[in-house]
């Protein structure tokens, strides 16, 4: 089995992680898109050019050293594909891109979802770029259990 | 059932008017169709099939199935989907005693094969000849579509003839992007649609596109159509809303406009792009109100802004139900799995990992068995492929309350087939298509094709394609001068290199069986 048949990424199918330090120092881009489709807004849309891709149907990498979380990339990932991941004293920040309604705000607790759909918790949203200052996507970054980074991809605001 | 909030869409619905449904008011808001108008009031049963009396409902309404037909202000057989709602309007279901929910005829359906298998009164009744002149009549009597207008058609017919350079069949977005590329370059041009507004499919896709930015990724459709349409308006291109061509005779093109005036177009050069439509897929009751495809329900939904039901199951995980599934979920519908025949996911990774996430179940090798419901869908059942062959003991009932079948399109070819272009079946484009060359030029000199009639793809590829012929066109009328040339090459090169991954691999070796030589 392989992501193609099961719709979600495993753990050993996961792009390079960026290393501590850097979760640590700022925002990073950690783009989950294993798969040669004929794409390239994020690449076109880095001004800092750390984002690889030799051709529009090649995947694209991310240097973490070159990325500085700019969040330009995410704001217009068409399959959103792009998720942004931060350590900050002891705890774990990722933004996700949202495009249900309600749009969650700052300091709603939301549940919180893996790539496979399942509950892992619970966080608290620390800051929502709401859905009209980006074509009606939303950007929405929620505290987590810094063990969680790399689980969760999804919210579910309760209502 | 209709949607007042969205994440993406805004619904402007205009001035609240009533219709009548079968002599019974109901409301409705000018500016959608009967269809979603009918819908939006709970009614899924338009009219009965016309030997057996089961139950029809719409499946395309995009006015290609005619699945959807009623009587409109006594006039039978009028697609609904297609007719725009008007203050005082009476519906009819047709086929029907007293109506089409309570059809009396519908127990032909649950006894006839017991006493006479399908086909049989071919050859039972037969004599006496009293007894078959008999027979006949009453079988004749509720087999049948719709009852004879019994309104007068008392319109006075008009006439145009309209010079151009060139002439575009089909408003979506190849088309759009045919007439602004050429008339960029100062060619005369005629764009014809079917549909009162320009955009095609694209006005129901609110997800970004993929593709690069200079071919207008990271958009969402219906901005992209919006978009398209501004420059249309903006250079100098004669649009003719609600106009269907009925044939092409020697390069003139026979079209009518509003079902009111006859148009006599005599172009230089000809675009066809007629888009495609949906296929449907195999099983049982597959024909029950509940049973779309998956664009009707798109239309639905994203067009009108009403709901299809409150639980659906998608079959097929190509894009195009990977993303309705999504969109689904946007509008606050829940979606209870994908199925997919093939073993392995058909669209985007990443499509099928924005539902994934958010708990929606894909199974690959499965497909749907049949549908469960009397009138309409109440549940289906599934089943596991192995080698493709159905499983024993593997079904499984899914909770639903409709299904949308997303297993592919067929491009309508129609015209191209009437016009007397060389077609071939190829199954990588997705059934009959125009042998061609890459600018889209088909064997009959000065008809061009671009988008998905000539082979399925999707939007971005379709709007280079619109663009690549345009061009052409342009050139060969000698508009545009180097510059054309130049530009014509370069979409060329784009549409090579968008082809090069993976999932261009099927169309490009379709396109291997129909392209020649320009």
């Amino acid at each position: 089995m392989s992501f193609i048949q099961r719709g979600y990424l495993e753990e050993d199918e996961l792009p390079p992680k960026p290393s501590e330090e850097r979760l640590k120092k700022r925002n990073v881009a950690y783009i989950e898109c294993p798969q040669e489709i004929p794409c390239s807004p994020c690449v076109e849309s880095c001004k800092y050019d750390a984002i690889e891709m030799k051709n529009i149907n090649d995947t694209p990498k991310v240097d973490y050293e070159k990325c500085t979380g700019c969040m330009r990339c995410i704001k217009v990932c068409p399959g959103l594909a792009i998720f942004m991941l931060r350590l900050r004293n002891g705890r774990g920040y990722v933004t996700i891109a949202y495009e249900f309604l309600p749009t969650p705000k700052k300091g709603d607790t939301v549940t919180l979802l893996n790539r496979r759909g399942e509950v892992v918790g619970e966080g608290v949203v620390t800051w929502v770029l709401p859905p009209e200052r980006n074509e009606k996507t939303a950007l929405v970054t929620v505290e987590v259990d810094p063990a969680l980074i790399y689980e969760v991809r999804a919210i579910k605001v309760n209502v | 059932m209709r949607l007042t909030k969205h994440p993406i869409l805004e619904f402007k619905r205009g001035r609240e008017v009533t219709i009548y449904f079968n002599q019974k008011p109901i409301k409705a808001y000018e500016g959608e169709t009967v269809a979603s108008a009918l819908y939006a009031n709970g009614i899924t049963t338009f009219s009965r099939s016309f030997r057996f009396h089961r139950p029809r409902g719409f499946f395309c309404a995009i006015g290609k199935c005619s699945s959807c037909m009623m009587e409109v202000d006594g006039v039978p057989n009028i697609r609904v989907c297609k007719v725009y709602v008007r203050d005082g309007m009476m519906i009819r279901t047709q086929n029907s005693f007293p109506n089409a929910d309570k059809d009396i005829f519908g127990m032909i359906d649950s006894i006839i094969d017991r006493f006479y298998p399908h086909g049989s009164h071919y050859k039972k009744f037969n004599r006496p000849k009293a007894l078959r002149d008999f027979v006949t009549k009453q079988i004749r009597n509720f087999a049948g579509i719709g009852n004879p207008p019994k309104a007068v058609f008392d319109e006075k017919g008009r006439y145009e003839e309209i010079h151009t350079d060139i002439a575009i069949i089909g408003g979506g977005p190849a088309g759009m992007s045919a007439a602004i590329f050429s008339a960029r370059f100062g060619a005369k041009v005629t764009l014809m649609d079917e549909n009162p507004f320009l955009g095609g499919q694209l006005v129901k896709q609110t997800h970004r596109f993929f593709g690069s930015g200079k071919h207008r990724a990271g958009t969402r459709g219906i901005k992209i159509a919006e978009l398209l349409r501004k420059e249309v308006e903006e250079l100098d291109i004669d649009v003719r809303y609600e106009t269907k061509v009925f044939g092409i005779y020697n390069g003139i093109i026979g079209a009518v406009e509003r079902d009111k005036k006859l148009l006599k177009i005599v172009p230089k050069k000809i675009v066809v792009a007629t888009g495609a439509y949906e296929r449907t897929l195999i099983f049982e009751n597959n024909d029950l109100p509940g049973v779309y495809g998956a664009g009707g329900v798109q239309t639905l939904m994203n067009v009108f802004g009403v709901k299809p039901g409150n639980r659906g199951l998608i079959v097929g995980s190509g894009n195009v139900g990977l993303i309705l599934s999504y969109q689904l979920m946007q509008a606050g519908v829940e979606v209870s799995a994908v199925v997919e025949a093939m073993p392995r996911i058909g669209g985007y990774f990443v499509h099928a990992a924005k539902i994934r996430r958010l708990g929606v179940p894909i199974y690959v090798s499965h497909t749907i068995k049949r549908a469960i419901g009397k009138k309409k869908v109440e549940g289906a059942e599934i089943v596991r492929l192995e080698n493709w062959r159905e499983v024993e003991g593997s079904e499984k009932r899914i909770d639903c309350d409709f299904i949308c079948v997303a297993t592919g399109l067929s491009p309508t070819h129609e015209l191209l087939y009437q016009a007397g272009c060389q077609m071939k079946f190829v199954p990588e484009l997705g059934g009959l298509v125009p042998v061609r060359n890459r600018f889209g030029e088909t064997t009959v000199s000065g008809l061009y094709v671009a988008g998905d009639v000539a082979g399925i793809e999707e939007a971005t590829s379709a709007m280079m394609e619109g663009r690549i012929a345009g061009l052409d066109c342009a050139i060969k009328l000698g508009y545009g001068g180097d510059e054309a040339v130049k530009l014509r090459n370069e979409i060329v090169r784009d549409l090579k290199e968008f082809r090069e991954g993976p999932f261009g691999e099927r169309i490009l070796a379709g396109l291997k069986k129909v392209e020649v030589e320009a």
